[in-house]
């Protein structure tokens, strides 16, 4: 269980994050939506622990951040970004194996090596052990950065300080898909979705509507440092929503296939 | 490339070896020639064995004190401090380059660049000239020890403002990392050439000595405080190899896997001022071996930070002793400043490199 409590972040005199407070809990996805500019980065930077708020506080499983280690909290809690800039040739390995980094000192023990084959092979990327990270497509590299962020929280987390032993373990995904193409966007949401069985709080920043829409299970909408609405989706999704946030005219259509609906957008009548 | 399928373990054992032939070559050329069963002789004798048979090394007319004779003199106090200093120096020089280049997440920065060296030879051309008259008589106790502190201070002070002026929010800027370099060093050579101008000191007023660096100084004491300067340097950046990797992926990425990265940017400039002042405060400056040998070892296999410390230590050691053996040669019974065949064999890298960094714009990484 994650909780953000009245979580205010500044950047000199400029509020981006202003005033927010939400919890998270484990076994749905999460998805914070909003126009760009509106915080949500700095949102899941300041809950990550990556960037320290101006006031408020968060608490892991009723443990404050401010007080968890940052090894400690980094063998629970991994986030993906969108693809880091690497410029150096590693292999696939060793990328996949950095999860592990936070759980060994020196040299990686069985259990991380056995880890990090059973990561591999769930997201189906054996092929590519023993590669350079330098020579992989795009979508390849989206697969090795998704291992190494599993293989980070993959098992159930043992003891760490300041976190109550039987917590559950946290993946946050900063739009993760926004540099692949549709067939990957989809592969890889439904195997995101597929975490949420376990004991994980998984929470992503989307930028398109439509796939927050199908694979959601609650959407959190944001605007100008503030959560303008939050709630179950499909239900919280209507066309004043998604006009008071993008300020775009907007409209739901039902998909004869699906449950869920399709969102349309009409630029045009957009003043 | 079938090279990168070559385990880690395999090239260190090579690259050991490799070492071990140079030292031994190294040791043998020069103005006066060794031959190899002498060295193995003087090395068994060394260590506790037998003296060389009678009439080995012993020059007509001349024979040596206490049982050793003039070439056994020369290969023990001359020759083997001096390829074990040129190892030392090539191992620490190249290990650094590889922490620089881990560091600023890239593969053109050395510490000649960004202004270690140079603040280092400055901090150590002061020592030199100034040192009497700050310290009196101290000076000659101290003399060995004061001269890699300073060497220290300066390299560290230097290297931190290049880092300072190029790291823009987190993100190197190569353009200013290049310029803020040029600056850097320029202010460091000109203060060490004010130094050498007004120095008394005939070795200190040696410009070539500063610039281009010589390993003709090297003895047991300076030798010994390079070496465990360097060794322990090494051992300790190894520590931090696996911080290191992580880092390659950015600052926030590093933090996200529990990386302390403002700590460990501050350790490793630290310990790559440490490595690389020790020794040019012995050699003076000697550029570019930072920056060849973990390019070829990248090239050769891999960018992670383990292979690349232990590798770098063992290839730095094998090229500035191949570099100090071709100075040495070329124009024997004379010998060049090491730094001349250091520039001449990583100018061409170094600018090949910047090539590719142009091209990286277009195309998405250095060895891509």
């Amino acid at each position: 269980m994650l909780e953000i409590r009245d979580l205010v972040c500044k950047v000199g005199s400029r509020t981006i994050v202003d005033g927010v407070s939400l919890s998270f809990d484990p076994g749905r996805l999460h998805v914070i939506v909003g126009p760009n500019g509106s915080g949500k980065s700095t949102l899941l930077k300041a809950f990550s622990g990556e960037w320290v708020p101006s006031s408020g506080c968060v608490t892991y499983d009723g443990a404050d951040l401010a007080r968890i280690g940052k090894l400690s909290i980094a063998r629970r809690r991994a986030v993906m970004t969108q693809l880091p800039e690497l410029h150096f040739p590693l292999s696939v390995d060793e990328i996949v194996m950095m999860g592990r980094y936070p759980h060994f000192s020196f040299s990686p023990a069985p259990n991380d090596r056995a880890i990090c084959a059973q990561v591999m092979s769930h997201l189906s990327i054996q092929s590519l052990s023993g590669r350079d990270y330098l020579t992989l497509s795009g979508g390849e590299r989206q697969r090795v950065q998704f291992a190494r962020a599993l293989a980070q929280i993959w098992e159930a987390p043992h003891l760490s300080a300041g976190l109550p032993p039987s917590g559950s373990r946290y993946l946050f995904l900063d739009e993760p898909v926004s540099s692949l193409d549709i067939h990957y966007q989809h592969q890889f949401l439904q195997l995101a979705r597929d975490l949420v069985k376990e004991n994980i709080v998984l929470i992503a920043i989307l930028h398109d509507l439509n796939l927050a829409l199908h694979y959601a299970d609650r959407m959190i909408f944001m605007k100008q440092g503030r959560i303008v609405a939050e709630g179950a989706v499909p239900g919280i999704v209507t066309p004043a929503l998604i006009r008071e946030v993008f300020d775009i005219e907007a409209r739901l259509l039902e998909d004869p296939e699906s449950d869920t609906p399709v969102i349309t957008f009409n630029h045009s009548s957009n003043g | 490339m079938q090279l990168k399928k070559i385990p880690f373990r395999v090239y260190y054992i090579v690259l050991g070896l490799l070492l071990l032939v140079s030292l031994i070559v190294s040791a043998r050329v020069g103005a006066v020639p060794i031959s190899y069963d002498h060295i193995f002789y003087f090395l068994r004798h060394a260590l506790g064995g037998s003296p060389a048979p009678t009439g080995i090394g012993s020059v007509a007319g001349f024979p040596g004190s206490s049982g050793t004779s003039i070439e056994e003199q020369l290969f023990l106090q001359i020759r083997l401090p001096r390829v074990l200093l040129c190892a030392f120096t090539g191992a620490a020089l190249s290990v650094s380059g590889a922490l620089m280049q881990a560091l600023f997440r890239n593969p053109i920065v050395e510490p000649g660049l960004v202004g270690t060296s140079s603040g280092a030879a400055f901090g150590a051309a002061f020592v030199f000239v100034m040192g009497k008259s700050l310290a009196g008589s101290w000076v000659d106790a101290l003399g060995p020890f004061l001269l890699p502190v300073f060497a220290f201070i300066g390299g560290g002070l230097a290297t931190w403002l290049v880092y300072r002026l190029s790291n823009v929010f987190g993100k190197v800027n190569v353009n200013t990392l290049l310029l803020a370099g040029i600056a850097v060093n320029a202010l460091a050579a000109g203060g060490t050439g004010f130094f050498s101008y007004i120095a008394r000191d005939p070795q200190a007023r040696s410009i070539v000595f500063w610039n281009l660096g010589t390993l003709s100084g090297a003895d047991w004491t300076n030798t010994a405080i390079v070496g465990v300067a360097t060794v322990s340097g090494i051992f300790l950046s190894l520590f931090y190899s696996r911080s290191l990797n992580a880092l390659l992926l950015g600052e926030a990425e590093a933090g996200y896997l529990g990386v302390r990265t403002e700590s460990l940017k501050t350790r490793i400039l630290l310990l790559n001022t440490f490595l690389v002042a020790v020794a040019t405060s012995v050699v003076g400056v000697i550029g570019f071996v930072g920056l060849i040998v973990p390019h070829i070892l990248r090239l050769l296999k891999s960018s992670d930070n383990r292979f690349l410390i232990i590798g770098s230590a063992l290839l730095g050691a094998i090229l500035l002793n191949v570099a100090d053996m071709l100075a040495r040669v070329i124009v024997a019974p004379s010998e060049f400043p090491i730094g001349v065949v250091t520039a001449f064999a990583g100018a061409p890298v170094f600018l090949f490199l910047l090539i590719r960094a142009n091209r990286q714009q277009q195309k998405g990484g250095f060895y891509a």
